[in-house]
């Protein structure tokens, strides 16, 4: 008990300050080298941008079958939609993460039912395997995929399986809540330094594209 | 009716790339790399590169992935995938054999029509990436003959197809009295001063296309209006050598088309229906030379067929009596967002407008842009293999004309219609728009 005692603090504590840390010195780390890199040598991105264009795009593109791309492929849009949802809002309004946050904090807001989170865990997981099932069945996807995508799909979905394990007491709770601690912190390090800094772009390239053709091509981008 | 998959060779030889290769030194390569990879590239190149999450929703917007039995490596991120990262993961490995592979992807495997842009869930530009390849290709001297050729034509002759001035000018005189035979006071002024328009056309007009001047001529006379057309080099907006990648002749030849413009001292350019050249001169040749906006007013020939119909300056004597469908070029559609405009004429001009599914920005491409049509012959049989998806959105609206206001979908299409055995005839708005209009009565 005492082992468990000292290494879940271990990865709750210190360990939880090292990945933000991490996620957000490696996150503005990106963001400032790429505008460096604008600022060096394509200022001429700056007379592109618009305001208006930017989120005329951005407003297509996060509702789900608002554009061509999100109609033609429907399955991969509802499994897209329902995991970034999941992955981005919800970890934020479980319950369990609330009540730590207010142990820690001192104050706290609403979470949301823990069978609904629950549910909501095990449709992540499904998108996952959709994911999953993507890559290895359709070729082109197939054609595309290199090792690093499944690393980072299996990033992203490990703290959703060890979570809704540890939720569900399955064998050791002890065991999967490490575990689910340390693919969350796994996860935040990750974005900056893998494919999953689409995060931290998808905004500024999305901006750009919808600026150029909003502004300079008088054209939809959707 | 479905439309047959056409079998095409995939190795294909071409001398262009086979003698380029061979010429090709490590250190040339080297130096090709560093300075577009480290020079000329910056946080575009990069944010598309480090974005791409190998989703595949781009793979639908791509008429060659759709009209292949969705041939996976003709995808646009399998295009990225066999071109540009090749080069930047074997960076220091690269070796000419891998620069003519990925020279064939860049150059004939996309068209750099931007559909895909309205897939990707992040706005990745393939084209630009592919654009990006292409430069990596010529500085390595490793580019497809044919269209290597009017490259070279432009450098030497400022115009594509190797016109001398004297043809030039003297296709302009001969186009002049041929009209004359029509409207007996038609002119096609040279080297007006002052004039209220310079009218500038692509290399191949003068050489194959010369009764486009003709009706051209019949239209401006027709409307009145005060107009010119250059004699001396800067008569030519066309620009192959914005596909091989050679930016350098590209900004020459802009400066000289927008120079002879601000010689004449003009008002506006209005150019003929060619999408790539539109391309060039509003989007890529003045940029390269710094210039955010055309530093003289320049207009499309579907502007300026939109123009002089809603101010009825051409009016229309009987509207053209076939069916029509209409096509979207790439450039001056999801280039400039024309299509209503487009549209407009079409009406007026036409009784019997069909359209073709999917339009207006979401058009496929018709596979000749983007300089793969300038490939030549050796790539001819896998430009029509790869867009059997064309052919079969045209031959879907039954429409018995195809009006196509560019002149690279224009030999492209006609390509397609023969090879599938579509039955249509191509036409450019200029033709129709010749036909149907009022003419002066001659007393
Ligand atoms: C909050 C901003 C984010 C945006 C706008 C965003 C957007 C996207 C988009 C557009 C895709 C492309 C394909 C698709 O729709 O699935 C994608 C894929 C993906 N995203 Fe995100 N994402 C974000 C955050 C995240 C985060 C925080 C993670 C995980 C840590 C993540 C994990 C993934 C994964 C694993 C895929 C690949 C799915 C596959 O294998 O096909 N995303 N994301
Ligand atoms: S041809 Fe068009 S759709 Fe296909 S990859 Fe190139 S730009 Fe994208
Ligand atoms: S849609 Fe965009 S992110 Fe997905 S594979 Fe194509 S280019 Fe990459």
């Amino acid at each position: 008990m005492n082992s468990f005692n000292s290494i879940y603090n271990f990865v709750s504590g210190p360990l939880v300050w090292l990945a933000f840390i991490v996620f957000i010195g490696g996150s503005i780390y990106r963001i400032r080298n790429l505008i460096i890199l604008v600022n060096k040598k394509e200022r001429f991105i700056y007379t592109y941008m618009s305001l208006k264009y930017s989120l005329r795009s951005i407003s297509h593109w996060i509702v789900p079958f608002a554009t061509i791309s999100w109609r033609t492929r429907p399955v991969m849009t509802i499994t897209t939609f329902i995991f970034h949802a999941g992955l981005v809002i919800m970890p934020f309004f479980l319950s369990a993460h609330v009540i730590m946050f207010h142990n820690a904090w001192g104050f706290s807001w609403g979470s949301l039912p823990e069978g609904f989170t629950d549910a909501v865990t095990l449709i992540v997981i499904i998108c996952c395997v959709i994911f999953l099932l993507r890559r290895v069945a359709l070729r082109d996807v197939k054609f595309l995929t290199d090792a690093s995508d499944y690393a980072v799909l299996l990033i992203a979905a490990a703290p959703f399986i060890t979570g809704f394990l540890a939720y569900h007491n399955f064998g050791s709770y002890h065991f999967w809540i490490i575990l689910h601690i340390l693919s969350g912190e796994i996860m935040l390090v990750a974005i900056p330094f893998t494919k999953l800094r689409h995060m931290l772009y998808a905004v500024f390239t999305r901006a750009y594209i919808g600026s150029e053709f909003g502004k300079i091509r008088h054209a939809r981008d959707w | 009716m479905a439309l047959p998959y056409i079998e095409y060779e995939k190795n294909i030889i071409d001398e262009g790339l086979e003698t380029g290769m061979k010429n090709l030194t490590q250190e040339r390569i080297d130096k090709a790399l560093a300075k577009v990879l480290d020079g000329e590239t910056g946080a575009k190149l990069k944010a598309y590169v480090d974005t791409c999450v190998h989703c595949g929703l781009c793979s639908d917007a791509c008429h060659m992935y759709l009209s292949t039995k969705r041939d996976p490596t003709l995808t646009p991120a399998g295009k990225v995938k066999r071109s540009l990262s090749v080069l930047l993961e074997n960076r220091g490995n690269i070796t000419p054999e891998i620069i003519k592979k990925v020279s064939i992807v860049a150059s004939t495997e996309c068209n750099l029509c931007k559909r895909c842009v309205h897939y990707c869930p992040f706005g990745i530009d393939i084209a630009y990436m592919m654009s990006v390849v292409r430069r990596i290709c010529h500085l390595c001297g490793v580019t497809p003959l044919y269209i290597q050729d009017t490259a070279h034509s432009h450098a030497v002759t400022q115009n594509q197809m190797w016109v001398k001035e004297d043809e030039w000018i003297d296709t302009l005189q001969w186009q002049e009295e041929d009209a004359r035979e029509e409207i007996p006071d038609c002119r096609i002024p040279l080297d007006k001063e002052g004039a209220d328009f310079m009218y500038s056309v692509i290399g191949p007009e003068p050489k194959f296309l010369a009764q486009l001047l003709y009706q051209t001529a019949i239209i401006f006379n027709t409307a009145g209006l005060n107009w010119t057309m250059p004699s001396c080099p800067g008569w030519d907006n066309s620009d192959m050598a914005m596909f091989t990648g050679d930016s350098e002749i590209m900004g020459r030849n802009k400066r000289f088309h927008y120079e002879a413009a601000q010689r004449l001292k003009v008002k506006r350019i209005v150019m003929g229906e060619c999408g790539h050249a539109f391309r060039s001169v509003w989007d890529m040749g003045n940029r390269w030379l710094g210039w955010g906006m055309p530093p003289v007013p320049m207009v499309h020939a579907i502007e300026f067929y939109y123009d002089l119909l809603k101010s009825g300056k051409i009016k229309v004597k009987e509207k053209y009596k076939k069916s029509v469908t209409l096509h979207d070029p790439c450039n001056t559609i999801r280039g400039m967002g024309l299509h209503e405009k487009a549209r407009y004429v079409v009406n007026e001009l036409c009784e019997n407008f069909i359209e073709m599914h999917p339009n207006r920005e979401h058009n496929y491409c018709c596979n000749a842009g983007g300089g793969v049509i300038n490939c030549g012959p050796p790539f001819k049989k896998k430009r029509v293999a790869t867009n059997r998806i064309k052919a079969q959105q045209i031959a879907d609206t039954g429409a018995e004309i195809l009006i196509t206001p560019c002149h690279n979908c224009h030999s492209g299409m006609e390509d397609i219609i023969g090879d599938y055995g579509v039955g249509m005839h191509v036409k450019f708005i200029n033709d129709i728009m010749y036909e149907v209009m009022e003419k002066p009565e001659i007393e």
